[in-house]
């Protein structure tokens, strides 16, 4: 905090540094310290006034949590009282749900697989270290936000107006959502990497295809396959509920229950769910411990 | 590895031939991870199967691509409650209250299941709550919370506020478990409380990392507001899927045109706090 005098104006002063100015201290050896007014008081007035208009906005009445909540406890109640005749006790029951359950897994497998490996090339065309033509970069970085603002149940609904209800409209807004992912997951981390090697590979004449091969793929690839589990714990998740809009897999059921209000069946859905993703997310994390 | 350093160590240097000759060879390794892929692809496979495009495939898609060029100026400029700036803002007032609420919430369940601070057993059952809140996919509980408070926007504050705990405590617990404890020690030197420990020893630790993660759960919190529309909690979703069944693209254009800009210029908010926050 002690202040030159010589470039004093270079430096950059804070903008409330500048209205207020901070309180000049003198020490007891001479030197004067300046102290900077508190940040506290006025973040805290911006949070109070953005929570205030929020809870506006929004309606926020605690009141109906408290005069209605046993609802939520009946229901979850319910829920957690699952209906064991999809897990064998019923054979119609139980190929319906584990129909929808391996729907999901294979359309999130599906769309990780395929969405990320064409993320890998994007990935590598929108890093600024590899690719020098800044235009394309910022292009296909552009590009790559755009398709990660889109949530996946609008994509899904989307891919299902297109392509009919079912599983292909789910894996394709799988892909797109991998994609979009891994491709900004993937760039970030090539911009990381060592390129020694590349420049070092490229002087003994070998094109820039070939010496990103050996130079860098190396580097990326554990990355790379860390983020395509990583990328296929989450889409278990998101493909569970794709359903809902007609994209297939278990949300097909999760909409039918909650509609006729079966909870114990609700539970079942979800139980299954639970046990995959448990299995799934084990699984890839230590896989990615060992990739590490 | 082993092997190629004990070569390099030994009296003769390696000649690049021989170094190249001793490179790791992994390529067992790939033909295994290849082949599971493959079968795993191959399993997929088998349920997934293009019917070629719906009926009217074709015009949606080119409604789609229509609307998103010519974006309704009207409605994306309106400023009732059907507009798109009323809109937005519900979306993110939803998400910042359900980020905030969820953010205090987790703060006892992440202490609770540290197994830093309580017994082994209790952090336990603790994991496995916060693991059933999160595998609970945020729809279902927007679905389950509507039977509580209607459908309406705070449907989706109390819905957000739920969702969060599983991922908020899940970075909670790896703040918590990082704290350096020989600051506390040397506070106890210094002849502190233990109020005092607290304030300066812990938590000048851990606000940084709590704050940066619910920052970063408010960016999930508002792509996840935009959807929750969809079952009726408030937000925007309601609107675009309304406009999406009846085929209005240039509605559904204004809408994702609001949404796209919204989504972005959040994501940079939240990228430069946390940024500045990790500086310190």
């Amino acid at each position: 905090m002690k202040k030159k005098d010589a470039n004093a104006s270079a430096v950059k002063v804070p903008l409330l540094d500048r209205i207020i100015p901070p309180k000049t201290i003198t020490l007891p050896n001479g030197h004067t310290v300046r102290k900077p007014v508190s940040r506290a008081p006025f973040i805290s007035v911006i949070v109070i006034a953005v929570i205030w208009i929020s809870a506006v906005v929004t309606g926020f009445d605690f009141g109906i949590i408290i005069s209605r909540g046993s609802q939520l406890g009946y229901i979850l109640g319910r829920i957690f009282q699952p209906n064991w005749s999809y897990f064998g006790g019923d054979a119609a029951n139980t190929s319906k749900l584990m129909g929808a359950l391996f729907d999901t897994i294979k359309m999130s497998i599906m769309g990780s697989v395929i969405g990320a490996t064409l993320a890998l090339p994007i990935a590598v065309l929108s890093s600024t270290n590899i690719n020098k033509n800044g235009v394309v970069v910022w292009f296909l970085r552009i590009l790559l936000m755009i398709i990660r603002t889109l949530p996946t149940l609008i994509i899904a609904k989307f891919a299902s107006l297109i392509f009919g209800l079912g599983t292909f409209a789910g894996t394709v807004a799988i892909v797109v959502f991998t994609f979009g992912i891994v491709a900004k997951m993937m760039y970030e981390s090539i911009e990381t990497i060592d390129m020694g090697a590349f420049e070092a590979t490229e002087s003994f004449g070998a094109n820039k295809f070939q010496s990103f091969w050996s130079a860098c793929m190396p580097q990326i690839l554990p990355t790379y396959l860390s983020y395509c589990l990583y990328s296929l714990e989450m889409n278990i998740r998101a493909a569970a509920i794709l359903g809902y809009v007609g994209a297939g897999g278990l949300g097909i059921l999760i909409n039918e229950f909650i509609g006729w209000r079966d909870y114990e069946s609700l539970g079942a859905v979800l139980l299954a769910l639970f046990v995959v993703v448990l299995i799934i997310e084990n699984t890839s994390q230590y896989l990615r411990r060992k990739l590490s | 590895m082993a092997k190629t350093k004990s070569l390099l160590n030994a009296d003769h240097p390696l000649s690049i031939e021989e170094a190249y000759e001793s490179r790791p060879r992994l390529w067992w390794m790939y033909t295994i991870v290849v082949l599971i892929v493959a079968a795993l692809l191959g399993w997929s496979g088998t349920s997934i199967s293009y019917h070629g495009l719906a009926s009217k495939g074709m015009t949606i898609a080119q409604g789609i691509g229509y609307g998103l060029i010519h974006p309704d100026v009207n409605l994306l400029f309106n400023l009732t409650n059907e507009g798109v700036p009323y809109q937005l803002l519900q979306t993110v007032a939803i998400a910042v209250l359900g980020t905030i609420i969820g953010g205090i919430l987790a703060i006892p369940f992440s202490f609770l299941a540290c197994d830093k601070i309580v017994p082994k057993p209790v952090a336990l059952i603790f994991r496995t709550v916060i693991l059933g809140i999160r595998t609970i996919p945020s729809l279902v509980w927007a679905l389950v919370w509507i039977r509580v408070t209607g459908p309406n926007a705070f449907c989706g504050v109390v819905t957000e506020s739920v969702c969060s705990i599983g991922m908020i405590c899940k970075m909670y617990i790896t703040a918590i478990e990082d704290i350096d404890t020989k600051i506390l020690e040397s506070l106890d030197a210094a002849g502190c409380n233990g109020f005092q420990k607290i304030r300066y020893g812990m938590l000048p630790q851990i606000i940084p990392n709590f704050i940066s993660t619910v920052i970063y759960r408010f960016d999930i919190n508002v792509k996840d507001a935009t959807t929750l529309g969809i079952v009726g909690a408030g937000g925007i979703g309601a609107a675009l899927i309304q406009c999406m069944n009846s085929s209005r693209w240039s509605m559904v254009g204004a809408y994702l045109a609001g949404m796209i800009v919204l989504m972005i210029l959040i994501e940079l908010f939240s990228t430069r706090v946390r940024a500045k926050l990790a500086r310190g």
